[in-house]
């Protein structure tokens, strides 16, 4: 493999980490949109973010961004590939993070909320001030984890078009067919970026565990 | 009828009805506490106790009877739960402090969202409360820096930074060890001499002698006798107060 071949790689990768860092980003307040909704009192919001939830936990993500790619087009809205794999992606982490985090907002204990309603604080102030700092640090081993699915999952982008990592060594490897060669290194790009994610998620969940014994 | 206008109650629950889906968890509760009056408020576990002083902030809906706090009726809607939340301070059996605040965080955040006090201000109140349950050294901590006694005082001082008319105390030492239940009972006597007025469910019956005007005893939902603190002691009248009596002296 040339030097040009592993600067194609590394550009490629470029575009894996712009990707996951964009849907993570817009995942996250799409995702807290879910979890408040899915933790709302009001019944149809609750339906809502729960059939939402459903529907991206019960397809694969491959059909999802398909989904999106083709679906968009027949409804007229055309967009590139870099656009619309971004919306699949944020999509799919909006009902991910959602679920997560409704998890996480439950398990704040219920006196934390009586005691902000006994002081007399409003919906905005007992999720902001109260319960959400505390939900946020509980889910954020899962929050972590989840992001290092993202990260792997991009590869699927390349279904569409969209080059990022995994399409790139495809290129190469279609061009000189070492292809063990070439995803080796692929793979090994992958696990540089994910390995330390996923330790960092272990050790925090190490430490809340001590913490909460 | 005589002319002196009697004050209206601080508090007033009437034909008060609380039910947890099948479960009647409170029957016919009628309840008048006048300002300043402390009311004591005990009773086997599961009898209501809780239950009735969380339907007086609305922690817990009712679904008959009116339940009226400083001229407010509690309805459903919000700017009266607003209005007797504000009036009303509640200290929980856990503490419930926000343990991801400081203890003086804990105690502005009331202040700062609900009457829109400026920091300056909502710090300087926090301070003089805290100074009030002589835990003003600790105002930088975080809760679980602080021993049971030190959390319960600042949840206490939590409350009154509402400035509120009324406290409303659930169990408030239960869950401490036993050496600090004094320095949280003597908090509560020194706000009661103060004036406040207070309703605590306790099964401290020193600190009922203390400081009650009344003692209420209450089973299976309902109030079953209501005396001042000598006759509730002295000459129980009903079997079921004198059973319970019998084994709280026994345990302590
Ligand atoms: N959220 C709830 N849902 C269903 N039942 C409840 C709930 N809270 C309390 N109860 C029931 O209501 C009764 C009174 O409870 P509570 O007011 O907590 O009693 P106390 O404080 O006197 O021990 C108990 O039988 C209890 O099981
Ligand atoms: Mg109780």
């Amino acid at each position: 493999m040339g030097v040009d071949q592993y600067l194609f790689l590394l550009n490629s990768l470029k575009w894996t980490l712009i990707l996951s860092a964009v849907a993570f980003a817009f995942g996250i307040p799409c995702g807290l949109g879910v979890a408040l909704m899915r933790t709302s009192d009001s019944t149809p919001m609750r339906w809502l973010a729960t059939r939402w939830i459903d529907i991206f936990q019960g397809t694969p993500l491959l059909m999802q961004l398909f989904v999106v790619y083709y679906g968009l087009a027949l409804l007229g809205l055309k967009l590139d590939e870099w656009s619309s794999v971004t919306v699949g992606f944020t999509l799919h982490a909006s009902a991910f993070l959602g679920e997560i985090w409704r998890g996480a907002i439950e398990a704040v204990p219920r006196g934390q909320t009586e005691a902000a309603h006994a002081l007399g604080l409003h919906y905005w102030s007992r999720m902001k001030d109260v319960v959400l700092p505390q939900a946020l640090k509980i889910s954020l081993p899962a929050t972590i984890g989840f992001l290092v699915q993202l990260i792997k999952g991009t590869s699927l982008a390349s279904i569409v078009g969209f080059v990022e990592l995994t399409r790139a060594g495809g290129i190469i490897a279609n061009i000189n067919y070492r292809h063990l060669l070439v995803y080796g290194v692929v793979g090994l790009m992958y696990f540089c970026i994910c390995w330390p994610l996923s330790l960092w998620g272990a050790r925090l969940e190490r430490k809340f565990a001590a913490a909460s014994r | 009828m005589t002319q002196t206008r009697q004050a209206a109650p601080m508090i007033l629950m009437e034909g008060v009805e609380k039910w947890y889906g099948q479960f009647k968890a409170l029957t016919d509760i009628n309840l008048e506490v006048n300002s300043g009056e402390k009311i004591v408020l005990c009773g086997p576990s599961g009898s209501g106790k809780s239950t009735l002083i969380r339907c007086i902030n609305h922690l817990e809906p009712i679904q008959k009877g009116r339940i009226v706090v400083d001229g407010v009726t509690l309805g459903h809607d919000t700017k009266s739960i607003d209005a007797v939340r504000r009036g009303a301070g509640m200290v929980f059996q856990q503490f419930n402090l926000f343990p991801h605040m400081t203890v003086l965080e804990n105690c502005t955040l009331s202040p700062l969202r609900t009457r829109g006090l400026k920091k300056d201000a909502a710090d300087a109140l926090a301070r003089k409360f805290l100074a009030r349950v002589q835990i003003l050294d600790q105002a930088e901590k975080y809760p679980a820096q602080l021993s049971g006694g030190q959390q319960q005082r600042v949840a206490i001082a939590r409350a009154l930074c509402m400035e509120p008319k009324v406290m409303l105390f659930d169990e408030p030492t239960s869950a401490l060890d036993p050496e600090m239940v004094k320095e949280v009972l003597d908090t509560m006597v020194e706000l009661a001499r103060d004036g406040m007025t207070m309703i605590v469910v306790t099964h401290e019956m020193g600190f009922a002698r203390q400081v009650a005007d009344r003692v209420i005893f209450m089973a299976s939902g309902q109030i079953v006798e209501e005396e001042p603190p000598e006759q509730f002691f002295q000459a129980p009248k009903h079997e079921r107060t004198r059973k319970f009596l019998g084994e709280i002296l026994r345990q302590h």
